[in-house]
């Protein structure tokens, strides 16, 4: 069955058959990176452009890394170092660069929606590489791949998500894709970094660090977004640090071992102390290795979606 | 519908093809299996059963090949795209002799995508090839097996299909008409 999708806007749009159709191909891909040779020649006529007007580098690195593997063709472009700075306009560029007849593009912005608007106007597929605090839907697949890989399935599985919820697109992304397979999330941090309303996304919330470690299986810890606060939400790192950071000690007072995650980059001694991040409880660096695989497998369902099939 | 091959005929047609692969490659020290998958495991997966018994003691390397990321219609075909299978090659192939398992040869085109896929486990010492059905004078590549089950003449319209029953009974191969 092909995914219902054309483009990977976000989580929110794909249904459990779509995750669970890009989870099973990565498995393929993942294999195909443990080989000799761990490059197959499938998007061998495809052209790429990873179209990056917010810094990256994790995600870059890991698309491009996945769009080499397929053999495909990639284009790079860094807002930083391009027209934008000379004042072209979003759709201005992307028409310049389509005219050189380019069949994906990988966008990350910081307005949210900037992929969609993109959609709207180009025939390429677009594939969200984050957009402003909305989704980062390759981020929340590779999340739920290794939840999977390590526990052995989303069903049932307690994730609690922990720190700056407002302002991430990755608790964003998260929360669809565990609940649409059948994992129960909580979320948690300070109140001023946590939405009002979030209940209606069907998680619960809590504000205690320990409670939300006590309950889950696997904790999914996440950065403060500084560079999206525009005003005071918490006093100090300090304080953060000292009432939702998770040490070594903390981990080691509860009742049973829980699986700790992170999609980077990391501010260690804040949300995670170091000890933690490099413990065995830590899959930081799966999560890595298995993003190039998840996204080798959305490229593919991507690019191999057959034009009578869309609609 | 029409029958190609009994139960028993393809049962024989399968010791056959096990007993001719024992000529060739004795003791199999060097040589190794490779089924296509999805449908040529159901053959890989006998004639290694065979191999097994007849050389008890040995371990025959034996392997599983999928081909769906080295395709050629990829973007072409009208089909939907399929769901790739595992491939499971836990070692090396590199100065191995090779024979590559399928059930029905017919374009070539899935025979060229399993060698493009094999190079990349390694550079093996020869690689040849074993179908249960050879369709003849269909071929868009020039590929031609090592050893065949069972050769038939037909028009493109035509599938031939190995019916693998469940606890290895009534096993055929069937000629389905367009």
């Amino acid at each position: 069955m092909p995914l219902s999708v054309k483009n990977l806007l976000g989580i929110k749009d794909l249904t459990a058959e779509d995750i669970s159709l890009i989870l099973k191909t990565a498995v393929s891909f993942k294999d195909v990176l443990q080989r000799p040779i761990k490059k197959v020649p499938t998007l061998r006529d495809t052209t790429i452009v990873n179209l990056f007007y917010e810094n990256s580098t994790r995600t870059r690195i890991s698309f491009e890394l996945a769009e080499k593997r397929l053999s495909a063709d990639t284009i790079n472009f860094a807002a930083s170092s391009s027209s934008v700075k000379k004042g072209e306009t979003l759709i201005d560029t992307v028409n310049n660069i389509l005219a050189m007849k380019v069949d994906m593009v990988v966008m990350r912005h910081s307005a949210t929606g900037a992929p969609h608007f993109l959609s709207k106007h180009i025939d390429a597929a677009v594939i969200n590489a984050g957009d402003g605090i909305n989704e980062h839907p390759t981020q929340a697949l590779l999340d739920s791949f290794s939840i999977q890989e390590k526990t052995g399935s989303l069903k049932g599985r307690k994730v609690a998500i922990i720190g700056d919820i407002m302002h991430s697109r990755v608790a964003m992304s998260n929360m669809y894709c565990l609940q649409k397979m059948g994992a129960e999330v909580v979320v948690c941090g300070p109140p001023t970094l946590i939405p009002k309303h979030i209940e209606a996304m069907g998680v619960k919330v809590t504000y205690q660090v320990r409670e939300a470690l006590e309950w889950c299986d696997v904790a999914n810890v996440l950065r403060i977004q500084l560079e999206r606060q525009n005003k005071p939400l918490f006093s100090t790192l300090r304080e953060y640090s000292l009432y939702y950071g998770i040490d070594k000690a903390l981990l080691d007072s509860l009742k049973k071992p829980i699986v700790i995650m992170h999609p980077g980059p990391i501010n260690r001694g804040v949300e995670l102390a170091s000890d933690v991040a490099d413990s065995e409880h830590s899959i930081i660096l799966d999560q890595v290795q298995n993003g190039v695989a998840v996204r080798m497998a959305v490229l593919y369902l991507l690019a191999g979606k057959k034009e009578e099939t869309l609609n | 519908m029409k029958p190609l091959l009994s139960h028993q005929q393809l049962s024989i047609t399968i010791e056959r093809l096990a007993c001719q692969l024992l000529e060739n490659h004795g003791d199999f020290s060097n040589s190794v299996l490779i089924g296509m998958q999805p449908r040529g495991v159901f053959l890989s997966d006998r004639i290694y059963e065979r191999l097994c018994k007849a050389l008890p003691g040995t371990a025959i390397a034996y392997g599983k090949l999928d081909i769906t990321f080295y395709r050629d219609d990829f973007k072409t075909s009208a089909d939907d795209l399929p769901v790739a299978n595992e491939t499971a090659i836990p070692f090396s192939l590199a100065d191995k002799k090779i024979i590559l398992v399928d059930d029905v040869l017919f374009t070539g085109r899935t025979i060229r995508a399993g060698l493009d896929a094999l190079l990349d486990f390694g550079r093996p010492a020869d690689v040849e090839l074993l179908v249960l059905v050879d369709r003849r004078f269909s071929r868009e590549l020039p590929i031609q097996p090592d050893y065949v089950g069972l050769s038939v003449d037909t028009v493109a319209e035509q599938m031939v299909k190995v019916v693998w029953g469940p606890n290895d009974q009534k096993n055929e191969v069937i000629l389905i008409e367009a």
